[in-house]
């Protein structure tokens, strides 16, 4: 019998800050297209209120943010904040790159569902993101 | 490309066509009859997965270098060209002899060791200042500023784009004070800088020969090296400002300040580091830096630049990564090429203008976060690969670099990595010791071949501003990064600790940055700009907007009148800061964004 085809999640990979080190963004990005998902990939140095903008534009389920420069406790906070007020807390937010062990339960305290550090297989964050995203068309 | 070689110039000999191999008969006999019975009591098996790049199409063992190269079992005299002896010195030369594949030293490093030049900087000036203080005292030569974001990209610590990144990646320098703090007794003229910036870069430099020139020291005597290589942040680290053209010029300005003004520093490093750190192959890190140099030179006699009053300060900035012999052949390479760059295309008449000169830093992107102290070993393995290639000068990372800035401890083990090797070791007593292996000079010889073969498809884009906008060389990364990480992915690649020999483990002390650098800093410029005079900073910053709109011409001699260097260094006295001279450049210019290619 066929399955009803899934339609595929689609995501947001952003580089926000100033930092432009984006080979891990882009290996991501590749990544998850090659999993099956829709990747907008924003370029860099995006703002907060940008990264939102752009969330919400294209409808995606998960925004994947990549930090290597220590600015998450800055721009994690005023991304969430963005996000809860445009009524858009439902989109799943996961953080790559070298955050000290120390901030982790500050930023998933802000809403962060998962930090991916160095060396984490690329199967690690696509099962994440399958197994996590809010499905279309279930209340929340 | 012009095939006269200049007068009293040896002319380098190409590598040929990869004719077929012709194995001695001796060679052959060993394959009979030690070789197959071997293969068939025990065949060789792949150094990690047997799938993908491990293996053959006839299902036998494949093995690579990390970038993807075929190796080969045995590397005999058949591996080199027929003419291999009889051209031996137009193949490889003798040390401080063209091409210089084996070194520009006739005496290695039995004359003067490399220079141990530790990249650092971080929080505020005064901090770094501490650091420098302490890397000098225990025996590192040379110093060398490893700048935060903001200053990267131009911004003041108090702009709205710099919160949360002030002091985290490097040190914070927003004016003349903070470089005043940076080497406040530290002397100018007896220690050699290194300064890792771009964009901004002829603001940075102009505030250290202002603090050079307060401390008395002269000029004509201080060295050191600007990295100020625009054409790698487009391609890979993209911490740029202005578009490419508008960038050219103030990198052009610089060479044409340097030599009328610091005979001794290199207002540029052509840095192949960050390709590599963005996923290129060796040979793509190889042949993207060395047509960046291309680039530069083009560019310099389009101004009327002659190429013996600059080329003899083009510097070079390599990576050294995992893969050991295929980063020596890398190395030895590069000069080779430099040469006959320089001979045959540009005609440089002085010895200097043929000689590459390179900086060399281990793999930041090689190093694990996961049991970090392995990456001790990974460091000492590619900073010993980084001296038999020859580097003049060399930083080895921390253990603790994939998980922050490193703590004073790890810093050190880093230098006296480059201690034991130098002291200890026995590798700096002879020149060139791998000159000659099979294996390292075949190697040598397709680096040479495959970056020459780069080079003809940049030519034919119309130069590397050129393929750059094309999105060539961007893409070639990409690609790279993205085939290397699937190999790892697969267990083709194995990474010890990571994919392989993983442990539970808790995680190392770092050193941890917070946010309080950026007070300290907005609190010092709201100081600045109560004290300093602010009318002379705006009339200093009019200035340069005026010299940066008109097009520089150069008189032989002297300094072109629109060359921006005079009025950078007009704009820092008056204790501009580099957000705001920056900003006055924004203004002419423009800015710069690229077009994603994933």
């Amino acid at each position: 019998m066929m399955q009803p085809k899934e339609p595929p999640i689609r995501v947001l990979v952003a580089k926000p800050g100033l930092d432009g080190h984006d080979r891990g963004a882009k290996v991501i990005a590749r990544a998850l297209r090659d999993a099956g998902m829709e990747v907008i990939y924003t370029g860099l140095r995006q703002t907060p209120e940008m990264i939102v903008n752009a969330s919400i534009q294209e409808d995606v389920q998960c925004i994947g943010l990549s930090i290597l420069s220590g600015a998450h406790n800055a721009i994690v906070p005023r991304l969430m904040a963005l996000l809860k007020e445009r009524g858009a807390e439902d989109i799943l937010v996961v953080l790559g790159g070298t955050i000290p062990e120390q901030d982790i339960a500050f930023l998933k305290e802000q809403g962060v569902a998962a930090i991916f550090g160095p060396g984490t297989p690329l199967e690690t964050t696509v099962e994440f993101i399958q197994a996590n995203v809010k499905p279309r068309g279930i209340a929340a | 490309m012009s095939r006269n070689a200049a007068e009293n110039v040896p002319e380098a000999v190409k590598p040929g066509d990869d004719s077929a191999r012709h194995p001695s008969a001796a060679e052959q006999r060993w394959v009979d009859k030690t070789l197959a019975p071997a293969l068939a009591k025990a065949p060789e098996r792949p150094i990690g997965a047997n799938t993908g790049t491990n293996r053959n199409p006839d299902g036998t063992a494949r093995f690579t270098t990390i970038s993807g190269v075929p190796v080969e079992r045995l590397y005999t005299p058949a591996d080199l060209p027929a003419d291999w002896q009889e051209n031996l010195d137009r193949y490889v030369g003798q040390p401080g002899q063209p091409p210089y594949t084996r070194g520009i030293h006739a005496t290695g490093y039995r004359g003067k060791l490399w220079t141990m030049r530790q990249f650092s900087g971080f929080a505020t000036p005064e901090e770094t200042n501490q650091r420098y203080k302490y890397l000098l005292e225990n025996g590192g030569s040379g110093l060398s500023v490893a700048f935060d974001l903001p200053t990267l990209m131009g911004y003041d610590s108090d702009h709205a784009n710099s919160e949360g990144e002030v002091g985290k990646c490097g040190v914070a320098i927003d004016s003349l004070e903070d470089m005043e703090i940076l080497f406040s007794g530290i002397d100018l003229e007896k220690t050699t800088v290194s300064m890792t910036i771009n964009s901004p870069a002829s603001v940075l430099w102009a505030m250290y020969l202002v603090v050079a020139e307060q401390q008395g020291a002269d000029w004509k005597k201080i060295s050191g090296t600007l990295q100020n290589d625009i054409l790698k942040e487009y391609i890979a680290q993209k911490e740029y400002i202005y578009p490419p053209a508008q960038s050219m010029r103030l990198v052009i300005d610089t060479f044409e300040f340097g030599a009328l003004f610091t005979p001794r520093f290199n207002p540029i490093s052509i840095s192949g580091y960050h390709i590599r750190e963005a996923g290129s192959t060796a040979l793509q890190e190889l042949a993207f830096t060395i047509y960046d140099g291309v680039e530069y030179v083009e560019w310099a006699l389009r101004r009327g630049l002659d190429i013996d009053d600059f080329a003899p300060r083009l510097s070079f900035f390599f990576n050294s990564h995992n893969d050991f012999f295929e980063e020596i052949a890398k190395f030895r390479a590069s000069r080779k090429i430099w040469y006959r760059l320089m001979t045959e295309r540009f005609h440089a008449k002085q010895q200097r203008s043929q000689l590459m000169r390179f900086h060399t830093q281990t793999a930041g992107v090689s190093l694990t976060a996961q049991q970090p102290r392995n990456n001790i070993a990974r460091v000492a393995i590619q900073a010993l690969a980084a001296v038999l290639g020859g580097t003049q000068s060399l930083h080895t990372d921390s253990y603790d670099e994939a998980l922050a800035l490193p703590t004073e401890e790890a810093a050190r083990i880093a230098l006296r990595t480059q201690q034991i090797l130098a002291y200890e070791s026995g590798v700096a007593q002879t020149v060139d010791p791998l000159g000659g292996s099979y294996f390292v000079e075949n190697l040598t010889l397709k680096m040479e071949q495959g970056a020459f073969d780069y080079f003809e498809k940049l030519d034919a884009m119309g130069g590397m501003v050129r393929a750059i906008e094309q999105g060539f060389p961007q893409k070639e990364l990409a690609e790279s990064s993205y085939q290397y990480q699937r190999a790892v992915e697969a267990k083709e690649k194995i990474i010890v600790g990571v994919n392989d020999f993983a442990v539970e483990e808790t995680s190392p002390q770092i050193l941890y940055i917070g946010e309080s650098v950026r007070e300290s800093q907005t609190a010092k410029l709201q100081r600045l700009r109560e004290r300093r005079s602010n009318e002379n900073v705006a009339r200093c910053l009019s200035a340069l907007r005026h010299a940066a709109a008109q097009e520089p011409q150069a008189t032989p001699g002297k300094i072109s009148g629109a060359n921006t260097m005079p009025y950078i260094l007009d704009c820092v006295r008056a204790y501009a800061t580099v957000g705001e001279i920056c900003e006055a450049l924004r203004d002419v210019y423009g800015t710069y964004e690229e077009s994603s290619w994933t």
